[in-house]
């Protein structure tokens, strides 16, 4: 007689086609051509990026453009020390949410070329897009953010967006 | 090619995965059910102590809350399917590869209705009220996929 049961694997896998809607094929398409694109909400003025097509606070079309600058500022993180996917970065890796300047939500990115210890919140960072040739119409055609010589930026500047 | 693709919509396909599958403890009242699949190919209920069997087993009575014990006792191998729902056409992770019906099944002896697969071939094989008897799969590993319902003749 062998040993009780005592554990079971369940199989977890999502098999699907996903359809980028306008917001996200604009922000898709300039991605590639190395542009970061958010909207503006006609009602309350705020920057949402990658753009939703509405603003979740007005519920009104979201149709103005905004291109965002390349560089903006640590607001939270998280340092990843778990192996949990064969897609993910070498483990330590920095996740976090970039507030980019002229954005009024951060957006969420790898941080690396700098140790994991030494990501704060407020660190100026830049973005560092994936080279030409090997974009495609996906978040990685964005490969990271890395630091800027910038001194770290001021808690009051971010701190309604953590 | 989609309707959206042909749109001029960006389409992609997406897999999101546990890598390996999610494994997890079952405890002593789940485990006692599998080891019974694994090693005895037999169905087991507990005895609540208000005298309801429940199959599967539970810990806990959900009507009171009281502690389920341990008085496991053999359900089926028959029962009567009290719902059912056809599955046109299984996923990958579907223990069968051809349609079949997912049913409530109460088992002889059981009180309450357990969530199983019927191989009924057809959905014009399926009714409510009907009987099922379960079969076992030769190599059992103590899960839930080491056993199915087929419809009695």
């Amino acid at each position: 007689m062998s040993e009780p049961v005592t554990t079971i694997t369940s199989p977890i896998r999502l098999d699907y086609e996903i359809t980028a809607g306008a917001g996200a094929s604009r922000f898709l398409r300039e991605l590639v051509a190395g542009r970061i694109v958010g909207q503006r909400c006609p009602v309350c003025g705020k920057v949402y990026v990658p753009p939703r097509g509405s603003c979740p606070v007005d519920g009104v079309a979201t149709d103005e453009e905004v291109e965002l600058a390349h560089t903006g500022t640590v607001t939270t993180f998280c340092v990843v020390n778990l192996e949990f996917s064969p897609l993910a970065p070498e483990v330590p890796y920095v996740c976090a949410q970039v507030l980019l300047d002229g954005a009024d939500i951060a957006l969420f990115a790898l941080v690396a070329e700098v140790p994991a210890a030494e990501v704060r919140m407020g660190m100026r960072v830049e973005v560092v897009f994936a080279p030409p040739e090997e974009r495609t119409y996906s978040i990685t055609s964005i490969k990271w953010f890395r630091p800027t010589d910038e001194p770290d930026a001021d808690y009051d500047s971010y701190k309604e967006y953590l | 090619m989609s309707d959206a693709a042909q749109a001029g919509a960006l389409v992609d396909h997406h897999v999101l995965e546990f890598p390996g599958g999610f494994t997890r403890s079952v405890g002593p009242v789940i485990g006692r059910f599998l080891t019974a699949v694994r090693d005895d190919a037999q169905l087991l209920g507990v005895r609540l102590p208000d005298g309801r069997v429940v199959a599967p087993p539970l810990e806990y009575d959900p009507a009171t809350g009281a502690a389920g014990g341990d008085d496991f006792v053999p359900v089926g191998p028959g029962g009567e399917v009290t719902t059912w729902t056809w599955i046109a056409e299984p996923r990958p992770e579907h223990l069968l590869d051809r349609s079949f019906a997912f049913a409530l099944i109460r088992l002889d002896g059981a009180d309450t209705a357990m969530l199983h697969a019927v191989d009924a071939g057809d959905p014009a094989a399926m009714r409510t009220g009907m009987r099922v008897t379960v079969r076992f799969a030769d190599d059992r590993v103590g899960s839930v996929t080491d056993f199915w319902f087929t419809p009695d003749p």
